[in-house]
């Protein structure tokens, strides 16, 4: 069997010049995964009723996107193109697995209420897009950089979503009481927190409603950044 | 029978995996743009969901727990396992559809391939372990899952087909408004929640 020989280019790899910088933030505003991309929505609607859950599912995603980037793009020379998806899928479940177990280890109640989700990070479609359309292509310091990226642009629609819906579901953020009628209100009534008439929308917990709040967060990103209206 | 009838029904109706659980919304929201792939890929879901969810019975049953053939508990190798086969499958469909639907074949694209990553899949393997079921009910609750799935894709792309006939804000056409119609389309089908299953019975 003839020695497969590995080509990779003779440049410096590890610049972060003008063009490293663009793979970080484009996915931030101009190529969002979630608004743009419309990849991983499926966690990004479940996760989202409580911010802190958000938070914990954002850092776990840009890890998992970034080290499964840079890890496929090291291999890439050498898988054959009608196996790769399994291959792809092998190092995106041990990152996974890796996840889960440390998230277990580290914050227990997280991962009891994330369980489900973390699984669901496989086969979240940011990880396997992005190795398709950019790691399978590129150096392993570029497609490190891309998974960042894209991690972060992900993370920060989680981060606005949940902070309405558990602001307006719950009437908190992170678990610390904002708007609406303390538990104490019954007890002592001249107690009253801010906004205190304040209902909790129990519609806000429901799954329908991140469906509209990412519509709007749509709605808004493309009013506000003109070039992205779909024209079709 | 009455059992499987039962299981059908409320995998697609009660419990729809798009609208009930929100699992594939990647695919369903990117392929939804006219009927006919929608179609498409609806019956690849169908298809690859009934397949896998025996197998994975199998695998599930027999290689990782404890009273199988190797006699220890194997469950942690579940994600690894599940998802290997259910890529294998997705690459056979992907063959068969390139052999035989050239144009069904690039109009899907790149969401082909990511059947595998589609959670509807690999959610509803994970649901089938938890819900205990047997050979036969898995078969079921694949088909039934699968069938739901592809009505909840092929109406969204009706709706959307439509809706190029409406007024809608420049920004928010497209992509914006197939998030609205979904949730609202969610919250309609938050109404078959009531529908008891034992009437089946």
């Amino acid at each position: 069997m003839a020695e497969v020989k590995v080509a990779e280019p003779k440049e410096s790899i590890f610049t972060f010049g003008k063009a490293e910088r663009k793979l970080v933030t484009d996915p931030l505003n101009d190529n969002n995964p979630i608004t743009v991309q419309v990849l991983g929505i499926c966690s990004a609607l479940a996760v989202t009723t409580l911010l802190n859950k958000a938070i914990v599912m954002a850092i776990a995603v840009t890890f998992v996107t970034a080290f499964s980037n840079l890890f496929t793009s090291m291999l890439r020379t050498g898988i054959p193109k009608q196996v790769r998806m399994i291959v792809q899928l092998v190092i995106i479940a041990t990152l996974v697995t890796i996840v889960e177990l440390t998230l277990k280890a580290v914050n227990y109640p997280i991962y009891k209420e994330l369980s489900v989700f973390i699984g669901l990070i496989i086969t979240n479609c940011i990880v396997m897009g992005r190795l398709e359309a950019y790691a399978m292509a590129n150096n392993p310091w570029k497609s490190f950089l891309d998974g960042i990226g894209n991690g972060l642009g992900y993370g920060i629609i989680l981060i606005i979503v949940a902070a309405i819906r558990e602001l307006f579901g719950k009437g908190s953020l992170l678990d610390f009481k904002i708007i609406g009628p303390t538990a104490d209100y019954v007890l002592n009534t001249s107690e009253i927190s801010w906004l205190g008439w304040y209902a909790n929308n129990n519609l806000m917990v429901l799954f329908p409603s991140a469906m509209f709040v990412i519509g709007i967060v749509i709605w808004v990103h493309r009013a506000w950044n003109k070039k992205l209206v779909d024209i079709s | 029978m009455g059992d499987l009838i039962n299981i059908f029904i409320k995998s697609a109706f009660i419990e729809n995996l798009a609208l009930s659980y929100f699992l594939g919304m990647c695919s369903y929201l990117a392929v939804s743009k006219s009927v006919k792939t929608a179609f498409g890929l609806g019956l690849a879901v169908i298809f690859v969901l009934g397949i896998t969810m025996p197998m994975n019975w199998i695998i599930n049953t027999y290689l990782l727990s404890e009273g199988g053939l190797f006699g220890m508990d194997l469950t942690f190798l579940r994600f690894i396992l599940f998802i290997a086969v259910i890529a294998s499958m997705v690459q056979l469909v992907e063959m068969v559809v390139e052999k035989f639907s050239p144009e069904l074949y690039s109009a899907l694209g790149i969401f082909l391939p990511l059947i595998t990553v589609n959670c509807a899949i690999l959610g509803g393997s994970l649901f089938m372990v938890s819900k205990e079921y047997n050979f036969s009910q898995s078969v079921a609750f694949g088909l039934g899952g699968g069938f739901g799935w592809f009505l909840a894709i092929v109406a969204i792309a009706a709706i959307r087909e439509k809706m190029k006939y409406s007024a809608v804000p420049a920004p928010l056409r497209g992509l914006g408004m197939a998030f609205l119609l979904t949730g609202l389309m969610g919250m309609a089908f938050m109404g078959l929640m009531g529908i008891d299953p034992a009437a089946f019975n």
